[in-house]
């Protein structure tokens, strides 16, 4: 028969630290890198390669110049610091021609409107990516889009100020019909208004009041567009307008309604069918012939519309998918506390959809944002091929190589990690559900 | 629970109709849930509907909110009938209030934002004056100091009891409970169940499914069984247990009292 002494604690144990040897980097390394025979072989190899691409690169890079005036200048400055034998990046050609990665071949003197655009953009998206700052910041966002065309292609004032008045039109149509005819109804209504506005008033009426009123920036051609200016513009326009677009595709897809949801599903199958160069291509050929010949669609609309719905394909898929994690339960109570079906849309399953999908999405967006390096193949001067290629024409840099890639995939990359950066951290900022 | 606690003054069963249902059929594809199904709910009623696991009892009372449709015959509730009409649909739902098995709160929003959002969007209340409502009701199921918490961060029965005062600050005249308590652990089916009891002392409507036999008996006023989509029988509550007249209704209580 075993004994037993009674006992009571009577003092609480304070928090002590863990021994040594089982914290630190030591721990970690142990932990991470050499945890057997296996994971210990694979760290080694991965250190031997490791080591073998930096002994290349690194005096590669080092190397570098960047005072010269040619490629052939660089290479003898190289060869005079470090030996015939040493190879060197020339980035003389990135401080030479960085404006023309950053602006194609919009004119010098008007650098400041592309970067003015610039940094208003940064302010209209903070109040959407930031929850924190001022509502009342919404407005300005929602007046950027027009500022930010007539800064870019200058023109009238008016013409921008018609296009608002088309969707001041829309609002209107749709505020006096939406509670007899409901949403989509007065929706659809109200779209044709601001069609028909635009198609048949906007021309003659900004004409007629930029003859009365003269306020006007130079215009600036499509075809000067170029460098990270273009791939910003098609990219952050495909952006903002895919997401919506894919929100009401994918609703469209689970509607009850028959039509809608064939026409829904049939979009996004046949987009997400065809290669985007495709689509390109179909933007800058085939619409011509099908547009009378007098309509001047400028190429970058076009091209942006394109990119647009094929965005909005895949995202509508990725949102497709987050709308069939939510519990049943969810649309259930939304219904029994009576909100119609926007109500609950808006307010109980998109809010949770998105979130779910937000790295679905996000990946989508860094998909588009290097897909616009594509239109290099309609004859646009994307940063990547583009500008290279014209960058390489010049007797000066001719045969230069890596150091364009390098400088444009670098600046890809900043702006790509960013997003990701970015959407890792809503993610945590809205999570609430404590799981 | 013991009856004698429980304040039956105001629990006065009036002679005005809240629900009426007339020869109700339902089917799922080619299998008939509920077959012809008559009932008449007075206001002030408090009713409990028990049976068997898949005898329709949630597919009933979700035919009364329109969450499910009915195929044939009349349901009426306050006066409104069910019918494809989504005016009366939204109408009939923002008078009845229901409560889940799961809870079901908007797990991205905080319980005050849960309580409050459907009086601003659906009753078109000022924020305001909502969030004042929301509160009082949260103090009555006596957790006002979780307001700015999110669902995630409350127990099962705390979360039950929100979903209990979301439903109230929609001032519903008829509650609809789906099993209420048959998630939540013992301990919590208590706060629950006492919560249910001091809304049915108010004069509630309730229609109740539940296997909380005590509380069927401490407050109901009738008691629904029910098995393969039919109503079996129907009793106030003394009779119903100690008297029962089928032999389905015999077994039943037999296998859950029983032991
Ligand atoms: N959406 C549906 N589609 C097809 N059949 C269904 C559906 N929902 C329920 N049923 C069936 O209808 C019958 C009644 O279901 P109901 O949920 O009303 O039962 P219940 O009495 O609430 O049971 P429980 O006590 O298990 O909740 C069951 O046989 C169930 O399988
Ligand atoms: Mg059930």
């Amino acid at each position: 028969m075993t004994e037993f002494t009674p006992f009571v604690r009577t003092d609480m144990l304070e928090q002590r630290e863990p021994p040594a040897g089982q914290r630190g980097i030591i721990l970690w390394a142990r932990e991470n890198l050499f945890s057997g025979p296996m994971n210990t072989a694979l760290s080694l190899i991965g250190l031997v390669v490791i080591l073998w691409l930096a002994s290349h690169m690194v005096p590669w890079l080092l190397h570098g110049v960047w005072n010269a005036n040619s490629l052939t200048e660089c290479r003898e400055i190289i060869t005079a610091t470090w030996g015939p034998d040493a190879t060197g990046a020339c980035w003389a050609m990135v401080r030479e021609r960085w404006h023309q990665y950053v602006f194609g071949f919009y004119p010098m003197d008007l650098y400041w409107r592309p970067t003015l655009a610039f940094v208003l953009m940064l302010v209209a998206i903070a109040p959407i990516l930031y929850q924190s700052l001022p509502r009342q910041m919404m407005w300005f966002t929602a007046l950027y889009p027009f500022v930010c065309y007539w800064l870019l292609w200058g023109g009238t004032i008016w013409a921008p100020v018609v296009v608002l008045m088309g969707f001041g039109l829309f609002a209107l149509v749709f505020r006096l019909l939406v509670s007899g005819l409901g949403v989509p109804v007065s929706a659809g209504l109200g779209l044709v208004a601001a069609a028909a506005w635009w198609l048949l008033v906007q021309t003659p009426l900004s004409a007629a009041i930029h003859s009365v009123l003269p306020v006007g920036l130079r215009s600036v051609d499509s075809d000067q567009f170029g460098g990270f200016l273009l791939s910003i513009v098609i990219g952050v326009t495909a952006i903002a307008a895919s997401l919506p677009m894919g929100i009401l595709l994918a609703l469209g897809r689970k509607s009850d309604m028959m039509l809608v949801r064939t026409l829904s599903v049939g979009f996004i199958e046949f987009i997400r069918g065809v290669p985007l160069i495709t689509l390109l291509f179909t933007a800058s050929l085939l619409l011509q012939y099908f547009l009378p010949p007098e309509t001047n669609f400028d190429i970058i609309l076009r091209v942006i519309i394109l990119v647009t719905l094929f965005a909005a394909a895949y995202i509508a898929e990725v949102i497709r998918g987050g709308l069939a994690a939510l519990p049943r339960g969810q649309y259930e109570a939304a219904d029994a506390l009576g909100l119609d079906y926007w109500q609950a849309q808006r307010l109980i399953i998109m809010p949770q959809a998105l979130k779910i999908s937000i790295p679905g999405i996000v990946s989508s967006f860094i998909g588009l944002f290097k897909d616009t390096t594509l239109v290099a193949f309609v004859g646009l001067q994307d940063p990547l091929k583009g500008i290279t290629a014209v960058v390489r024409a010049d007797i000066n840099w001719k045969g230069i190589y890596w150091e364009p890639y390098i400088f444009a995939g670098v600046i890809f990359f900043l702006i790509c990690f960013g997003m990701s950066r970015y959407s890792m951290w809503l993610e945590r900022k809205l999570k609430t559900d404590h799981r | 629970m013991a009856e004698q606690a429980i304040d039956r003054s105001k629990m006065m069963v009036s002679d005005e109709v809240a629900i009426q249902i007339n020869n109700m059929n339902k089917w799922y594809g080619q299998f008939h849930v509920l077959r012809d199904v008559n009932m008449t709910v007075y206001k002030g009623e408090r009713i409990v509907i028990c049976g068997p696991s898949g005898s329709g009892k949630s597919t009933l009372i979700r035919c009364i909110n329109r969450l499910e449709e009915h195929q044939a015959g009349q349901i009426v509730v306050d006066g409104t009938e069910l019918t494809n009409d989504l005016k009366n649909i939204d109408k009939v739902r923002s008078e009845v209030g229901m409560v889940f098995q799961h809870f079901n709160l908007f797990p991205h929003l905080t319980i005050l934002e849960n309580c409050t959002l459907a009086p601003i969007w659906v009753r078109k209340i000022p924020k305001r004056e909502a969030e004042e409502t929301a509160m009082h009701f949260l103090s009555k199921v006596k957790i006002p100091d979780q307001a700015h918490k999110y669902p995630g961060q409350l127990s099962g029965g705390q979360q039950q009891r929100v979903a209990i005062a979301r439903s109230l600050c929609m001032k519903p005249r008829i509650m609809l409970f789906d099993e209420p308590t048959s998630a939540l652990d013992p301990e919590m089916i208590k706060e629950v169940l006492d919560t249910m009891i001091e809304l049915a002392e108010e004069g509630m409507t309730m229609l109740c499914v539940t296997h909380e036999m005590g509380f069927a008996q401490a407050v109901a006023n009738r008691v629904i069984f029910m098995d393969k989509g039919q109503i079996v029988e129907q009793n106030e509550p003394r009779e119903f247990f100690n008297n029962p007249q089928s032999e389905r209704t015999k077994l039943f209580l037999s296998q859950i009292l029983g032991h």
